[in-house]
C-alpha cells in the first residue's frame, strides 16, 4: 500500500517537475493568437474600430472585448477571416465604425497648403513628408488610406483619392458567360 | 548525331495551320508616321524617359534608361520628333493606359551613330549592360530582359537551349526567321553560349518545320546541334522544350539555370547577334498575321507601330469579329487595335466565327479528368478550378497553380468547355492583389510601430534631459547653500522641488542676460551724445519724488 503511494507520489513528482520546466524553459513571449489576428487586419492605422491602431484592437479581439466586426477597412473579407481564426459566428460589418470603401491614397492639394505640419503629426505611417512653412506631400505608396490627415488640416486641402487601376494592377475578372437573348 | 528525345506529360495536338503565313518571305512594313513606343515593355521596373517632348530623335537612340535590377532600355524605332510622352493604350486585355512615347516620323529613318563593339574583349558584365542597354528582352512572350539571364550561375551551365519549337497554331514567326536568318540566329546562339561558358547549344524545332531545320542545319556550327522535336503543343514551353531535349525535368518553382540548363527563344539569339555585330537596338521585331485575313504572312514591324497599320497589311475579311494578340490557345482578344505593336507581339491572329468559334455554354465539370490527364505541367486543373470558384486561393495555391503555365491544353480538352485558363488567371490576380496588399499592410505595421517607437524615444528623452537639467540645478543650489551658511530642511516632494529648482534656475538665466544685455544702438555714438545717456540714466534712476532740475542749455 505505502510502496504504491510512494511510486504514485514520486511519478507526480517528476511529471511536476518535467512539466514546470517545460513551462519555463519554453515559455512563448506574448500571445501568438494577438499576432495571428494582426496578420489578418489590413494595418491601416485609422482607429476606425475605437482603438488606437490595429495592434490594440487585436489585442482587444483576444481579450473578448471587442467584436471582430468593427474594421471597415478590412471588409467583409476580414470579418469572414477572423471568423475563421476565432471560430466565432460572421458577422456582417458594423456599421457604426464605418462602411466599407475602395482603397484611397490621400492627396495634398500643393497650392492651397500652408505648411502647417499638423498632417504630418497625425499620419500614423510617416507617409507625409513636409516642414513648417515648407509645402507637404504624401507619399503615395506608403499611404494607406485611413483619412486621419484630413481632420486636422486647417485649409481643407487634402482629399482621398481612389487608387486607379493600371496595367500593372489590372486583374484578369470572374469568367462571366455573356447572356444573349435566343433567337 | 540522333540523340535520344524525352516527353513531357500531356500535350495536346491541335490543327497548327501555319501553312498560310509561310508562304511569303518576311516583308518589312511601311514605316507608320506616328509610332507609340510604350515605356513599359518588358518584366521588371519600367524605363524611365530620356527624352522630352519637342525632342529630335535618331533611329535607335535611348528614350528609356532600364530602372532597377530586372529591367531593359527602350529605343526610338526610327528618326522623328517626340510630340508627346503621355498615357496611350497598350496591347493589353484590360485595354489600359500606360505611359508612352509618341514618335512623328521625320520619314529619313537615320540611323544614330553606332559602331561594332568589341565584345569578345569585353568584361561580361559590361557585355550583359551592353545588351540591357539595347533593350534585349525575351522574344518568346515572356520579354523577361535577357542580360539577367546571361549571367553564370553559381553551378556551371553546361547546355544552352534555343527555342525554335513555335509550338501554338498559327504563329509562323520563328519559323520564318530560322528559314532566312539562321546565320545570325546561330551566332547569337554562340555568343550566348561564350557569355555563359557553355560548351554545348541545342536548337529545338517541331518537326512540322521541315524548311526550318534544314536551314539551320545547314548554318549550324561546330558545338549547335540542331534537334528536330515531335509536334505536340506545349512542346515550345520551357520547361516541355528541356524536358524533351535534356530529360531534366525542371522542379516546381525552380529555374532551369539551376539544373546547368538555360533557354532562349530564337528570336532573341537573333537579336543579340544584331545588338553585338550592328549595335543595333532591339526596334524592330517579325510579327505574324494570320487568319482571317487575305494577305497572310510575317512582316518585320518597327516597335510602336499601331496594330492598325498591321492590319492593314494583312487585309482582314469580312466576318472578322475579333481580333488576338498571339495564338488561339494563349493570345488574348484585344480590346483595341490602335495600340502599339510591342516587343512582346508575335501575332496578330484574325478570328471569324468560323476560325475562332466563340465558346459554347460552359457546363458542370463531370470530374472526367481529362483535363489532367492533357496537362503539361503534371496539375490537376478540376481542383484548381474547384478551389479558384470556390475562393480558396490557399488551397490553389497549395496545388501548385502558380506552376500553370496557361497553355489552354485543359481548356482545349474540357468536354464540359468550361474556360478552365480564365480561372486560372483569375485566381492568379486574386492571390498576386492579395499579397501586394499583404505587402503593403506589413510595411505600414512596420512604419507605424517605428512610428510609435520613435515618439516613445522622444518623450523618453525629453523627460531624461529635463531630469538631467533639474539635477544639476539641485546641485548647483546645493552647493551655494553649502558655501553659504542654512542648510534649508528639503520639505517638499522632489518633483516639486525639482520643479522649482528649475524656475530658480530660469530666473537666475533672465537676470544674468538681463545685466548683460545693453542696448545695441548706442554703441557708435560720440562722446557728448553718450554723455547725455549718462545724464539721463541717472536721472531715470532717481527715486520718485526727488526735483527735476531743468537740463543744462548749451
Amino acid at each position: 500500500m505505502l510502496e504504491a503511494l510512494l511510486v504514485m507520489a514520486g511519478i507526480a513528482l517528476v511529471l511536476g517537475a518535467g512539466l514546470g520546466y517545460a513551462a519555463i524553459r519554453f515559455k512563448v513571449q506574448g500571445d501568438p493568437l494577438v499576432d495571428k489576428i494582426d496578420a489578418i487586419l489590413p494595418q491601416t492605422q485609422c482607429g476606425q474600430c475605437g482603438f488606437p491602431g490595429c495592434r490594440p484592437y487585436a489585442n482587444a479581439i483576444a481579450d473578448g472585448d471587442a467584436d471582430i466586426n468593427q474594421c471597415p477597412p478590412g471588409g467583409d473579407e476580414g470579418v469572414r477571416k477572423l471568423a475563421d481564426l476565432l471560430g466565432r459566428e460572421y458577422k456582417p460589418l458594423n456599421e457604426e465604425h464605418g462602411v466599407e470603401k475602395p482603397k484611397c491614397v490621400a492627396i495634398i492639394d500643393e497650392q492651397t497648403c500652408i505648411g502647417c505640419t499638423l498632417c504630418i503629426q497625425a499620419c500614423p505611417v510617416d507617409a507625409i513628408v513636409g516642414a513648417a512653412k515648407q509645402m507637404h506631400t504624401v507619399v503615395e505608396a506608403e499611404c494607406t488610406g485611413c483619412e486621419l490627415c484630413i481632420a486636422p488640416c486647417p485649409v481643407d486641402c487634402i482629399t482621398m483619392e481612389p487608387i486607379p487601376e493600371t496595367v500593372q494592377n489590372w486583374k484578369w475578372k470572374y469568367p462571366t458567360i455573356p447572356i444573349s437573348r435566343a433567337a | 548525331m540522333l540523340a535520344k528525345l524525352f516527353k513531357f506529360h500531356g500535350g495536346v495536338k491541335p490543327d497548327s495551320r501555319k501553312t498560310a503565313s509561310t508562304q511569303r518571305p518576311i516583308a518589312p512594313l511601311p514605316l507608320a508616321p506616328q509610332l507609340v513606343v510604350p515605356l513599359h515593355q518588358s518584366i521588371g521596373g519600367t524605363p524611365r524617359p530620356m527624352v522630352a517632348a519637342g525632342e529630335r530623335v535618331l533611329k535607335g537612340q535611348p528614350i528609356g534608361a532600364a530602372e532597377g535590377p530586372v529591367s531593359a532600355a527602350v529605343h526610338a524605332p526610327t528618326s522623328g520628333i517626340v510630340r508627346a510622352i503621355e498615357e496611350r493604350t497598350m496591347p493589353h486585355p484590360s485595354g489600359l493606359a500606360a505611359a508612352c512615347v509618341v514618335i512623328e516620323s521625320d520619314g529619313e529613318d537615320r540611323w544614330i551613330e553606332r559602331e561594332p563593339i568589341p565584345w569578345q574583349s569585353m568584361p561580361g558584365d559590361e557585355l550583359r549592360d551592353f545588351l540591357r542597354d539595347a533593350g534585349v528582352v525575351g522574344l518568346g512572350g515572356a520579354t523577361f530582359p535577357s542580360h539577367i539571364k546571361l549571367r553564370p550561375g553559381d553551378k556551371p551551365t553546361h547546355t544552352l537551349v534555343l527555342n525554335g519549337a513555335e509550338c501554338e497554331p498559327f504563329i509562323t514567326c520563328d519559323d520564318m526567321l530560322m528559314r532566312e536568318r539562321a546565320g545570325e540566329i546561330v551566332r547569337g546562339a554562340l555568343i550566348m553560349a561564350r557569355m555563359l561558358r557553355v560548351e554545348r547549344v541545342l536548337i529545338g524545332i517541331e518537326d512540322n518545320k521541315p524548311e526550318a531545320i534544314a536551314a539551320m542545319r545547314e548554318a549550324a556550327r561546330e558545338g549547335v546541334e540542331v534537334v528536330a522535336i515531335p509536334t505536340l503543343y506545349p512542346a515550345g514551353g520551357e520547361k516541355q522544350l528541356l524536358r524533351v531535349l535534356t530529360g531534366v525535368e525542371v522542379a516546381a518553382g525552380r529555374r532551369p539555370v539551376e539544373f546547368g540548363l538555360q533557354c532562349f527563344n530564337v528570336g532573341t539569339a537573333y537579336r543579340v547577334a544584331r545588338a553585338i555585330d550592328h549595335a543595333e537596338p532591339l526596334i524592330s521585331r517579325i510579327v505574324t498575321v494570320a487568319g482571317n485575313v487575305e494577305a497572310p504572312g510575317n512582316f518585320e514591324v518597327a516597335i510602336g507601330t499601331p496594330i492598325d497599320a498591321l492590319l492593314a497589311a494583312g487585309k482582314p475579311l469580312p466576318g472578322t469579329d475579333r481580333i488576338l494578340m498571339g495564338g488561339p490557345m494563349m493570345g488574348f482578344a484585344l480590346p483595341t487595335t490602335t495600340a502599339p505593336v510591342v516587343k512582346g507581339t508575335n501575332c496578330i491572329l484574325v478570328g471569324d466565327p468560323t476560325l475562332l468559334p466563340p465558346p459554347p455554354p460552359e457546363m458542370a465539370c463531370i470530374r472526367c479528368g481529362t483535363c489532367a490527364q492533357h496537362c503539361p505541367a503534371d496539375l490537376q486543373p478540376f481542383e484548381l478550378y474547384w478551389y479558384g470558384r470556390a475562393h480558396n486561393f490557399g488551397k490553389a495555391q497549395e496545388y501548385h497553380l502558380f506552376d500553370c503555365i496557361e497553355c489552354g491544353c485543359c481548356s482545349y480538352v474540357c468536354p464540359s468547355n468550361i474556360p478552365l485558363v480564365d480561372y486560372f488567371r483569375y485566381t492568379k490576380g486574386e492571390i498576386w492583389a492579395r499579397e501586394r496588399e499583404k505587402s503593403a499592410a506589413d510595411s505600414a505595421r512596420e512604419r507605424f510601430e517605428a512610428r510609435n517607437e520613435r515618439q516613445e524615444r522622444e518623450k523618453r528623452e525629453k523627460a531624461e534631459k529635463l531630469a538631467a537639467k533639474a539635477a544639476a540645478t539641485r546641485q548647483k543650489l546645493a552647493d551655494k547653500e553649502d558655501a553659504g551658511d542654512a542648510p534649508a530642511a528639503p520639505a517638499t516632494s522632489p518633483a516639486e522641488e525639482a520643479k522649482k529648482a528649475l524656475i530658480a534656475a530660469a530666473l537666475e538665466r533672465a537676470k544674468q542676460q538681463k545685466s548683460q544685455v545693453r542696448p545695441r544702438n548706442t554703441d557708435n555714438l560720440s562722446a557728448d551724445k553718450l554723455a547725455e545717456i549718462d545724464e539721463i540714466e541717472a536721472r531715470r534712476t532717481q527715486p520718485p519724488g526727488a526735483t527735476i532740475e531743468p537740463p543744462e542749455s548749451k
